[in-house]
């Protein structure tokens, strides 16, 4: 399999009152296409920052970050916004869904950017939301859905314009053990049925545990690589 | 926009006491704003209506109001020989030598105003065909009695029918209540115009002379052989309509000025008002605001999204406003006409243009008060956004 997210170098600071500080020092990172990783860290090493350089919504300090052949580093405000909605879905911690928009809406949402009709996104939203076991609850708001199913609708929101790529960001984080358990099958149904590429960050071990491979972070180095 | 109606919609609704409190401001500025126009609108639309497009109005030229012009007997007598003045069918000119005098009243709840009493020619009949007696008759011709406008009877307790005015060291009879639907008329008190004169001794002196052309299109003709006259050179003639009209540019111009500054005072209250509430709509939905960055959706449709919010509520504030304001069309006031001096009642008129002018008004606050807002969320970094969760 080829190298899908390539990190090359990287490092990333952030200045406060002229003040550097340096969160990611020269990081260089592969996962292949189709590969289910998981980034593991005390809080502070970096890992969310990490994640947010490789989808796209924080740029590095230096160092490219090639991603399916583009780099992405380069590219300006408006080309990186479109690039995330053909090529990246995002699983929150806290789901992250609109309150005022139902579960179908809130699952169009990434597709109304795309030039499909009403007729198409309708279909697509119903096939998402088939795959995460959903279809029934596709009228309701967000706040009439459990955690779980909360988190289900953010995947196939997630995973509606048939991305390359799934980020989470401690997709388990705010869920029961049976609720996490659920969501982490999912992905592994994602990654393994539908092919996904997915960077996951977690501190769960069990959650990290579903994952091809495991890169730890500490202080905004890569310490090692447990396979 | 890609950012979807139906979002900008709830939220708008999801918010609503801070919604509603916004929207009674823009609405309360709106209604105070319409109100103006509306009323500058209604003097407009009084004075305007007052004139009629055939009649020609002769005045002196330096004189700026009927009571501060004078005509001689022998320029009335000049303006008779002019060709094109309509004829009754008994042969005698269709024209009014009109004495105009300004009387104090008693107003209804205190205080005395200046009345215009305006002396008519038998001929008024074909002058002004919109003269209607409401009530009584219409006076003697050779004697003292008076009709008077149903807006003069309505407000001045002296002046209803059967009461006697007293002026010019004279009792005068009301004999009759007139209406001419709203135009500035209803404003005034007629009498016999000799009878007039004689009471304040002016001999055949009168302020304006009036008449009816045979045909409105024989205006031009009737000035050209009006200025062509050397006798006639300190004189002029105007449309009735056009020189009411005029008559109302000062007082509507006055009240429109006035009322617009303080509206836009008002309405930097309200603006400021919309731009809290959309701050706050702003730092509510910051992480939705990351979100929805972070599934692609740009700058430019955050910044619309929550600039539209910001019209739709001054919008919705705007139509409340209008809607309110709509109902002071069922309401007449009186002021002093500056242009005459006297009392001249009128009715709040709505325009479309003024519903226009009011629904900007509206757009404005709403895309001053949302503005700064909208490019905050706009601007928002994406990471920062997402961390408030």
């Amino acid at each position: 399999m080829a190298d899908i997210i390539q990190v090359k170098n990287v490092s990333k600071s952030y200045w406060r009152d002229s003040i550097e500080t340096s969160v990611l020092h020269d990081i260089s990172l592969d996962i292949k296409e189709g590969e289910f990783m998981a980034l593991m860290g005390p809080s502070g090493s970096g890992k969310t920052t990490l994640l947010n350089l490789i989808s796209g919504i924080d740029k590095p300090t230096r160092g490219e970050i090639i991603i399916n052949g583009t780099d992405i580093s380069r590219l300006n405000e408006s080309s990186l916004a479109k690039w995330r909605s053909n090529n990246i879905g995002f699983v929150f911690q806290f789901y992250n869904l609109i309150p005022v928009l139902t579960a179908f809406e809130n699952v169009e949402l990434p597709i109304l950017l795309t030039k499909l009709s009403k007729a198409e996104r309708k279909q697509h939203v119903e096939t998402a939301l088939n795959i995460v076991g959903l279809n029934d609850r596709m009228d309701h708001y967000p706040k009439q859905l459990s955690g779980g199913q909360e988190q289900r609708v953010a995947i196939a929101r997630a995973i509606v314009t048939d991305p390359v790529i799934l980020v989470a960001d401690e997709p388990t984080g705010d869920l029961d053990r049976n609720s996490a358990g659920e969501i982490l099958i999912l992905m592994e149904r994602l990654n393994q049925e539908f092919n996904k590429t997915i960077l996951m960050v977690t501190h769960d071990p069990h959650a990290a545990s579903k994952a091809h491979v495991i890169r730890h972070l500490e202080k905004g180095d890569l310490i090692q690589e447990t396979v | 926009m890609k950012i979807p109606l139906k979002y900008i919609l709830r939220n708008f609704m999801a918010r609503k006491l801070t919604t509603f409190i916004t929207i009674a401001g823009i609405a309360l500025v709106v209604f105070v704003f319409t109100a103006v126009l509306m009323m500058a609108f209604g003097i407009q639309k009084t004075l305007v209506s007052t004139g009629s497009g055939d009649n020609v109005m002769i005045t002196r030229k330096a004189a700026n109001s009927e009571i501060s012009s004078i005509i001689g007997p022998d320029i009335q007598n000049v303006i008779r020989t002019l060709p094109h003045i309509a004829k009754e069918p008994d042969g005698n000119l269709v024209i009014s030598d009109e004495p105009v005098v300004i009387v104090n009243l008693e107003k209804q709840g205190g205080g005395v105003s200046n009345i215009t009493v305006r002396g008519v020619s038998p001929e008024i009949d074909q002058l002004r065909p919109q003269v209607k007696i409401i009530k009584g008759r219409m006076f003697t011709w050779g004697l003292r009695e008076l009709i008077v406008g149903d807006a003069i009877a309505k407000r001045f307790p002296g002046a209803h029918l059967g009461s006697y005015i007293k002026f010019a060291g004279g009792n005068w009879k009301i004999v009759g209540i007139f209406t001419t639907n709203g135009s500035g008329f209803d404003s005034e008190i007629w009498g016999d115009a000799l009878q007039l004169l004689s009471a304040f001794n002016r001999g055949s002196t009168v302020s304006t002379v009036t008449l009816k052309l045979d045909n409105p299109e024989n205006y031009d003709a009737f000035k050209k052989a009006f200025n062509s006259d050397l006798r006639l050179q300190q004189y002029e003639p105007i449309i009735e309509q056009k020189y009411f009209a005029q008559q109302s540019e000062m007082l509507s111009t006055f009240i429109r000025v006035l009322g617009i500054f303080i509206t836009i005072i008002f309405s930097l209250g309200a603006t400021i008002g919309a731009t809290i509430t959309m701050y706050s709509a702003v730092a509510n939905r910051t992480v939705e605001i990351g979100t929805l960055r972070s599934l692609g959706f740009n700058r430019r449709s955050i910044l619309s999204a929550f600039l539209l919010e910001s019209l739709l509520i001054t919008l919705a504030g705007g139509a409340i406003g209008i809607f309110l304001a709509s109902f002071l069309q069922f309401f007449s006031i009186s002021t002093l006409n500056f242009s005459s001096f006297s009392e001249l009642a009128f009715s709040f008129a709505l325009s479309p243009s003024i519903v226009v002018s009011s629904l900007v008004f509206a757009i404005i606050m709403g895309f001053v008060g949302g503005f700064l807002p909208s490019v905050r969320a706009a601007r928002m970094n994406i990471v920062t956004a997402l961390r408030a969760s």
